[in-house]
């Protein structure tokens, strides 16, 4: 290494002579190539999944897109006699709608329980012992989830409640599982990012350790922690494996907690080896992963919106 | 009682008599503190502090940074007791009764020993709801209560006219000398009998720092205030009393004005006079 130049003049000089200079260019060209290599393979997975996805919606004999997307009636392979194949996916949309809802509904208060004893109540058991936990749960791969749904809940639910034990309640708590890592720990680095200042600020008014907690931090916390249960939220719609394991795959509406159903993921990993490339019933799954790809995008066009305004706020301390 | 000595020399001479005997204490003190030692693990912040804070004055507390004014500050409302590893030795009297008894609700000693921070520190919540978030946490509910100490501590923080029309609107919007008195008026709020102000005025501009001074000359006669602060001029102008600590040891205490003229330590004297260093 070169001793540091004593001047901004030789800075310039000896750099440009120097290796740094190379290192600097070619740093800078290899950031560049790789973002926009990134950028290149989104557009075009977005661009083939689109044209995929809308090849159903075209051609001789062209699916109506409000079918697709309200009727419930789901006949894939049905022959020329019984009225032609149907592709209505509302029960699969549905499906995943209930399932990762009742993942959020169960793991979201939990979660955000678990950050207020990680962050506020036991901040040293939740440093040394939680998130280390946490972390390791969020790396448990999704069949293992599914596995171990399929052999404790699907037989637990059987026992109790009667039924088949694939259900809607075991793709929930399976669901509810997986995510619950998530939202905690980004609930708890919301309320860890908050500034002490204004837990004091309660605690010198008088306010006990729960008030403050619930008056002042969660109500600050709000904006970041409703970005980890939109991600939560997210992850639970994408879902595909651990869900198809334990969820029972029936095209049936979800109307019960206990009756077996299906998602829009479970029924493309379902059926897509079923599938004969081009045909009308690959065509409509390709529709599927599309609109799964639209509602992704929602949830995260609602993290965005939730976003700056936390930024706003967070700018003012 | 080793201390004796000390504690004559360090107690306030009598408010009506500023230039007589420093053997003199104050009568009728509101807080009474002896010989208080405090501990950061197993580092020492307070070296036997013994002093009495005068009723219905206004005390400052000055000093070199790092000598112990917001940790003595933070004694007096228990703020202290949020730190792990913390050790305090003394005792610490507010109106005859030790704070550190087990009697001792420290909720309650907190809505009568009020605390304004340094940086101010407004919920981000309503104005309103600011001002009376320390009696919302009391359970207070009426509504015309409310209302009325909105406008009172509003008024009595010198902010109701400029936020009148807005008091709905958020807290995090206004300027910081605007959210600095709304910390003010809701410390103000609960009724405390002290307001503890750990340099109340060091973020702010001149003309900011001016109406706070106004304001705490306003307030005194009505309530307990101990300002800590690095301004030399802004301690002589609000303070009846002034501290001088340094490094965690009480060195000199005394009427301001004395202080101010004729500083009995040679240490005080450097450090008022800027000769400090
Ligand atoms: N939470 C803490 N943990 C450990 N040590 C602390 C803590 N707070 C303060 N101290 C130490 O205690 C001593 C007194 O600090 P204190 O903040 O009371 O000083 P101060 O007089 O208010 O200084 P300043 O004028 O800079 O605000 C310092 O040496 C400081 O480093
Ligand atoms: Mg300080």
């Amino acid at each position: 290494m070169p001793d540091l130049p004593p001047s901004g003049q030789s800075i310039l000089r000896s750099a440009r002579g120097s290796s740094h200079f190379l290192r600097e260019t070619l740093g800078r060209y290899y950031a560049t190539l790789c973002g926009d290599l990134i950028i290149l393979l989104t557009v075009t997975m977005v661009a083939f999944i689109t044209f995929k996805g809308l090849a159903a919606f075209t051609g001789p004999h062209p699916l109506s897109p409000l079918k697709f997307l309200f009727s419930s009636h789901w006949q894939p392979d049905a022959g020329p006699d019984e009225g032609g194949p149907q592709f209505g996916t509302l029960v699969f949309l549905l499906g995943s709608v209930s399932v990762s809802g009742l993942a959020v509904l169960l793991a979201a208060p939990l979660a955000i329980a678990a950050s207020i004893l990680i962050s506020v109540i036991a901040p040293r058991a939740g440093e040394n012992f939680f998130r280390p936990v946490l972390e390791l749960f969020t790396g448990i791969p999704s069949v293992v989830y599914g596995w171990v749904g399929l052999s404790l809940l699907v037989p637990f639910i059987r026992n109790q409640f009667g039924g088949l034990g694939f259900s809607l309640l075991a793709g929930g708590l399976v669901l509810a599982l997986m995510i619950l890592p998530t939202i905690t720990t980004l609930a708890t680095d919301a309320l860890q990012n908050l500034p002490g200042s204004l837990l004091e600020g309660s605690y010198a008014l008088g306010a006990t350790r729960w008030q403050t907690i619930h008056r002042i931090l969660l109500p600050a916390a709000r904006p970041r922690i409703l970005i980890g249960v939109t991600l939560g939220m997210t992850r639970a719609f994408g879902e595909a494996l651990a869900v198809q394991m334990v969820i029972g795959n029936s095209v049936r509406l979800p109307d019960s907690l206990l009756n077996p159903m299906s998602t829009i993921t479970s029924v493309i990993t379902m059926d897509m080896g079923n599938t004969v490339k081009g045909s009308a019933w690959n065509n409509a799954l390709w529709s599927m992963s599309l609109l799964l790809l639209a509602i992704t995008f929602g949830f995260i066009v609602i993290i965005k919106r939730l976003g700056p305004q936390d930024t706003k706020n967070g700018n003012h301390f | 009682m080793s201390g004796r000595q000390d504690e004559q020399t360090l107690h306030p001479p009598r408010p009506m008599n500023p230039s007589s005997s420093p053997i003199a204490t104050i009568t009728d003190p509101i807080v009474e503190v002896r010989d208080l030692n405090l501990y950061y693990a197993a580092s020492q912040a307070l070296r036997g502090i013994s002093l009495d804070i005068p009723r219905k004055k206004v005390t400052a507390l000055i000093g070199p940074s790092g000598c112990g004014k917001s940790t003595f500050i933070r004694c007096l409302n228990r703020m202290n007791d949020l730190i792990d590893h913390v050790r305090i030795e003394g005792e610490i009297k507010l109106d005859g009764q030790d704070i550190h008894d087990g009697s001792v609700d420290v909720i309650a000693l907190r809505r009568r020993v009020g605390m304004v921070f340094q940086k101010w520190n407004p919920f981000p919540k309503s104005i309103y709801e600011n001002v009376i978030y320390g009696l919302r946490v009391a359970g207070v509910k009426e509504r015309a209560l409310l209302d009325e100490t909105v406008e009172k501590s509003l008024r009595r923080a010198a902010l109701w006219d400029e936020v009148k029309d807005r008091l709905h609107q958020s807290a995090m919007g206004m300027s910081g000398g605007q959210m600095q008195r709304l910390c003010i008026a809701r410390a103000i709020a609960v009724a405390p009998e002290i307001i503890l102000m750990d340099e109340p005025c060091s973020a702010l501009d001149p003309r900011s720092t001016s109406r706070i001074e106004e304001l705490i000359r306003e307030l005194q006669g009505e309530y307990t205030i101990i300002i800590v602060t690095h301004n030399m001029q802004q301690a002589a102008r609000v303070s009846d009393f002034t501290a001088y600590f340094y490094l965690g040891s009480l060195i000199e205490y005394g009427l301001t004005k004395r202080i101010f003229t004729t500083p009995r330590r040679k240490e005080t004297e450097d450090y008022i006079t800027g000769r400090f260093g």
